[in-house]
């Protein structure tokens, strides 16, 4: 506008004076924009970051409510990418892309007023080519986003590659399969070349047919405008003043295009965001109210409460004819078992009969039909989460342990703020004879686990998963064939340690080996979802069962060994 | 992938590494200057453009003649034409040199992974490590896409418009100019914040990838602790830092664009005032001022440009030092120059010649070991936890070298033969089978194609493991879905027996295995290793004794040292370490008071 004046002024001849006037307008019409143009971004910017934030905590705690059952049908992989890059493009939906909307809005009206205001058919005229470019982002925008899919497929495929290759060095070394191993990499490494030059062909015509478009608008305002200004229609400064406004109305067109493709995408990733977000929680409290899964505060409030339960549970187990399955697959069929409070009871089977899956039932992490599991006559479904997970101390066969330090990773069911929480670590580590092994460790229990720290051999993490569960002073300790990477001489200690602590609370011991699970107050022996056994060693040693089989067969080498 | 990886360190810009990156260009120097071309060419035309517009207004419109317009708009559709081959030809040129470059970098760095030591594997997590071949890669890729080359672009556009400026009326350049400390000011100010709020936005962003990654993973354990309140306060605190830190990023942000903006503002009011004095006083044309006005206005987007050059060359910088940190990793298990050739056919006569070993500085797992496995001989090693079984064997195979001492093979020091031939010799079994994705025969012959399908089956069938593959719904063409999740451990077991056998070695290997399976599996399991180890020398670790009983000879390795060696019966008749370990895995009855 300012810019019209002024050219039409200087065809007629002006004062200096008159010419800063124009500068300075020109300058405080800029400043102003660029002060609304900096609250805008700071605003709709922080919000967005806001917004992402309470997405991400809102992903986060509804995970914490999530069965066991979900994390094994979705990979890692894929519930961290939901919480980073779909979010990230749910955020670029909710910020910029409306900040640039806003822009592109106001943008838009403005200039095309003004242009209007100046010349209708001019107008008319230069606005021809400009459908084009918001068609044209659109379609290249979409066909980019298509090869673009494909290349990401073809990069975790690489990522799979070397994933797989990296963590079997030892077995490729030793049959010597490097140079397959090359080659399988090259190809996978060719084809996601191959599916960039495609996206290039493409990409590459983006941003240049944009200029060509927007510069088929300049030409037409420059051939027809001039002739407009020739013929005395519209003066010198208009016609600057209308090529300037052009100029304002490409970066609309493009935005326009650009924002349909953030729009489209942040929406695709939210559909999957909300995937998860929508998942109702299975297992979860059914009577305290808590029907929709549980907020963070409510889930905070919960285990304050948990200390003050725990105690009134005695650590009596029953199954009453339970029957469970995975989908289809029945897994365990018409279990009925009693196990007295403060018995040491054992599960004896093969792989795949069911033992692991009798336990993790009895803490919920599968939920069993109602009606079929009790502790202390009450149905497990019918205790709070917290009550019931509290009383339950919890060793399975693959534990994980956490990247934090080892007194922290022993004292995680513990309360942080107990004052005896180094005690009972202390305690607990004795119990699981981790004691020794950190003596060893030059930082003691502040010596960090995982990738940054030290890698524990199988056994210690066994240990450390043990003296975790000893420390919550659990009335149920689970061994779910936890002493198996621990060599015969320490377990034996170890069991020996646990006797005394466990005496007068309920053990549940799952194991292979005999020697383990012989002086267990009561035996059971699961062979495909069935109990087919139960009593003392020497009863079932008496019936001659499948018990008395495996006994004879480990005997016989003992046997055979010792002649 | 994992938190630390991503910590930017060192400066923004070395030379050292920038020389080095610039060598991965070499290849591609046509393409180069086919792409420098092409800037040239597109650079000239776009600049035509707002010199048209002063032809026509102080030609046609200053004259009035209609005539001179569809020329003149004839040359600058030409200019659009030409604008766009050129920035197409340079666009496609340039990615195509990124992505090849990527490609080149990636086998680069892949084959050194696949010669480097396997001690380096236990510094350096998978996931640490896949990060140098995917996102690092990718970071270098955006250097030279969208930086080296198109900073030649931004660097040349603007010279040519200053030289355009200068030209055109050199006292209204300068006054023009007269804003450009302004800028470098404000940029510099940019630049320098823009970048430290770039690092802790990373960090944060570490640090929930981490976070999850682990919650994730350990759900479960979450859950039965209790612990869903405290996990999700600390969760809540990084993801709040996270948040902050991407808020105070945004501050600068919101400065630079607007300042910018303004300072635009100001160089127009600028051209306006003086310029327009010009115009009075005749030194200049309108024309003139409105190109100048126009070629300002272009002036600023390279500008822009360079300033967001910064985050890419900073982090191609960080990436590129990890990048060559591991390509410039030294190996130290490498085969000889010259290599002995080993007499012919193989025997398998194994001899441990006072080996020392330790993985950390002195920390010796393996203290002066000798022993001496004769070709054919089957000889089990046993020992508690620790006691330096597993590493017997890496040094066998050369994962690791001795530290003194020495290992022959048939006569030779392995150290002297060539690396394949070595290993050649062995089948490697380990507890933890390693299945790679596939098909079942896949996994038994992998890359060896001189493997064929009967060989394949009848290794499988002589394991017994042909029972269970013949009863998946594809034979042996069967899919190994997510590295065998689907197979059991014995299942597994077999599959690598049967690998082992159809590679038919001289020397078998095994490491632990058959530690972890059911009595039953472990009898199938027996048998098949029976097949295995007919006629030919055996080395085999076992927690389980019943396993080794009926082998020739039994090593007893105890706190690095061979304490006992022997057959079963002389062992225990020592009543030495062998018998304890005996007496404790198979206790009688008789010893059933040791309980409480």
């Amino acid at each position: 506008m300012v810019l019209r004046y002024a050219v039409d002024d200087l065809t007629r001849g002006v004062t200096r004076a008159k010419l800063l006037e124009y500068g300075l307008l020109l300058m405080a019409i800029g400043l102003v924009g660029g002060v609304f143009r900096f609250l805008m971004r700071r605003i709709l910017m922080s919000a967005s970051r806001y917004i992402e934030y309470d997405i991400r905590n809102d992903f986060f705690a509804r995970l914490e409510t999530l069965p066991l059952a979900y994390f094994q049908e979705h990979r890692t992989g894929d519930l961290m990418s939901r919480a980073t890059n779909d979010l990230s493009a749910v955020r670029m939906m909710i910020g910029p892309s409306v900040m640039y909307s806003a822009n592109t809005v106001l943008t838009f009206i403005v200039a095309l007023t003004m242009m209007l205001l100046i010349d209708a058919r001019l107008t008319l005229w230069s606005l021809i080519p400009l459908p084009l470019v918001s068609i044209s982002v659109k379609y290249f925008g979409s066909a980019i986003h298509k090869r673009f899919e494909q290349i990401q497929a073809q990069l975790s495929d690489i990522s799979a590659v070397v994933q797989e290759s990296l963590s079997g060095v030892r077995v490729i070394r030793a049959y010597r399969q490097e140079a397959a191993e090359m080659e399988r990499f090259r190809r996978s490494n060719q084809e996601y070349l191959d599916r960039n030059r495609q996206l290039i062909t493409i990409q590459g015509f983006f941003f240049p047919s944009m200029t060509f478009f927007m510069g088929l608008g300049t030409l037409l305002v420059l051939r027809f405008g001039s002739r407009e200004v020739i013929l005395g229609r519209i003066t010198l400064g208009q016609f600057v003043a209308f090529s300037v406004y052009l100029t304002m109305l490409s970066w609309p067109m493009i935005a326009f295009g650009w924002v349909t493709n953030m729009v489209q995408r942040g929406l695709a990733s939210w559909k999957r965001m909300a995937e998860v977000l929508d998942v109702e929680p299975t297992i979860r409290d059914e009577t305290a109210g808590l029907k929709t899964g549980a907020t963070p505060v409510a889930a905070a409030r919960r285990s304050d409460v948990a200390q003050d339960f725990s105690p009134a549970i005695r650590g009596e187990i029953e199954f009453r004819d339970l029957t469970f399955s995975y989908g289809t697959t029945p897994v365990l069929t018409h279990v009925s078992a009693r196990i007295e409070a403060g018995q040491t009871v054992a599960l004896v089977g093969m792989t795949g009969s069911g033992k692991s899956t009798l336990i993790s039932l009895l803490s919920r992490l599968y939920e069993p039909p109602s009606g079929t599991v009790f502790i202390d006559g009450v149905d497990v479904r019918d205790l709070p989460l917290h009550v019931l997970r509290s009383a339950i101390g919890v060793v399975p066969q693959e534990p994980f342990l956490f990247s934090d330090t080892l007194e922290d990773n022993v004292a995680f069911g513990l309360d942080p703020s107990d004052e005896h929480r180094h005690q009972r670590v202390l305690d607990a580590a004795a119990v699981a004879r981790l004691d020794k092994d950190v003596e060893a460790f030059p930082k003691a229990y502040d010596t960090l686990v995982g990738e940054r720290g030290i890698t524990l051999s199988g056994g210690q993490k066994q240990r450390t998963a043990i003296a975790r569960a000893v420390a919550i002073d659990p009335r149920i300790l689970i061994l779910d064939d936890a002493l198996s990477a621990v060599d015969t001489y320490t377990e034996e200690e170890i069991l020996g340690r646990l006797r005394g602590v466990m005496r007068a609370r309920t053990s549940i011991i799952v194991s292979h080996r005999i020697s383990t699970v012989r002086d267990a107050d009561r035996i059971f022996v699961l062979r495909e979802g069935q109990i087919v056994e139960q009593g003392t060693h020497d009863e079932l040693i008496g019936t001659g069962g499948l018990y008395a089989e495996l006994h004879r067969k480990q005997l016989l080498e003992e046997e055979l060994a010792a002649s | 992938m994992s938190a630390h990886d991503d910590e930017i360190l060192g400066k923004a810009y070395d030379a050292g590494l920038m020389r080095r990156l610039l060598q991965y260009l070499r290849p591609y120097w046509r393409q180069v200057l086919v792409a420098l071309a092409a800037i040239v060419v597109g650079a000239a035309a776009e600049l035509a453009q707002p010199y048209l517009f002063k032809v026509a207004i102080d030609g046609s419109i200053a004259t009035g003649q209609v005539t001179g317009l569809g020329r003149l708009a004839a040359l600058y559709f030409l200019t659009l034409v030409v604008g766009f081959a050129a920035e197409y030809g340079q666009t496609w040129t340039v990615q195509l040199i990124g992505q090849r470059i990527m490609f080149d970098l990636r086998m680069a760095i892949y084959d050194h992974l696949q010669r480097l030591d396997v001690r380096y594997y236990d510094r350096n997590p998978v996931g640490r490590l896949m990060t140098r071949v995917t996102s690092d890669v990718d970071a270098i890729n955006e250097l030279f896409t969208s930086g080296v080359i198109t900073v030649f672009d931004d660097v040349l556009m603007l010279v040519s418009i200053v030289v355009m400026m200068l030209v055109m009326n050199w006292r209204l350049a300068l006054v023009a100019f007269s804003v450009l400390p302004l800028i470098i000011g404000v940029t510099q100010w940019f630049r320098k914040n823009a970048r430290t709020s770039y690092r802790v936005v990373r960090g944060w962003v570490a640090r929930i990838n981490a976070f999850l990654q682990e919650h994730i993973t350990g759900m479960s354990t979450v859950q039965l602790f209790n612990r869903e309140a405290l996990a999700f306060a600390r969760f809540d605190e990084i993801d709040r830092g996270h948040r902050d830190a991407n808020v105070d990023s945004i501050f600068y942000y919101a400065i630079f664009y607007p300042a910018i903006e303004a300072i635009s503002a100001l160089a127009s009011a600028l051209i306006i005032w003086y310029g327009g004095g010009s115009v009075i006083s005749n030194a200049l044309t309108l024309g003139a001022l409105v190109a100048f006005l126009q070629y300002f206005q272009r002036f600023f987007r390279p500008i822009s440009d360079l300033s967001e050059k910064f985050n890419v060359l900073q982090s191609a910088m960080a990436s590129s030092e990890r990048i060559f940190k591991l390509i410039d990793e030294p190996i130290v298990v490498r085969a000889p120059d010259v290599a002995v050739v080993r007499p012919a056919p193989a025997a398998g006569h194994i001899v441990f010649e006072g080996a020392w070993f330790a993985y950390n500085a002195e920390d010796y797992v393996l203290r002066d070991v000798s022993f001496e496995v004769k070709p054919g001989e089957r000889v089990g090693i046993v020992g508690a936890t620790g006691s330096g079984k597993t590493t017997l064997i890496n040094l066998l195979l050369r994962f690791y070298d001795v530290q003194r001492g020495r290992i022959t093979v048939d006569g030779v020091d392995i150290r002297d033969l060539d690396l394949a031939d070595l290993r050649g010799m062995f089948s490697l079994v380990l507890q933890d089978v390693h299945l790679f994705s596939g098909t079942i025969a896949d996994n038994i012959r992998l890359g060896n194609t001189s493997i064929d399908d009967d060989r394949v089956r009848r290794a499988a069938e002589a394991v017994h493991a042909d029972a269970f593959i013949n009863r998946l719904p594809g034979g042996y063409a069967s899919p190994v879905a997510e590295r065998g999740a689907t197979l059991s451990v014995g299942q597994k077991q077999l599959l690598s027996f049967a690998r082992a056998l159809a590679f038919d070695p001289r020397v078998l290997v095994l490491d632990e295995a058959t530690a972890s399976v059911d009595t039953e599996t472990e009898t199938l399991i027996g048998d098949a290793l029976r097949v295995l180890m007919a006629d030919r020398t055996t080395i085999a670790i076992a927690h389980r004794l019943s396993t080794i009983q009926d082998m020739d000879k039994i090593l007893v390795l105890h706190k690095g040292q061979v304490r006992e060696a022997g057959t079963h019966q002389q062992l225990l008749a020592e009543r030495g370490i062998y018998f304890k370990l005996f007496e404790l895995q198979y206790r009688t009855d008789t010893k059933l008071e040791l309980k409480t």
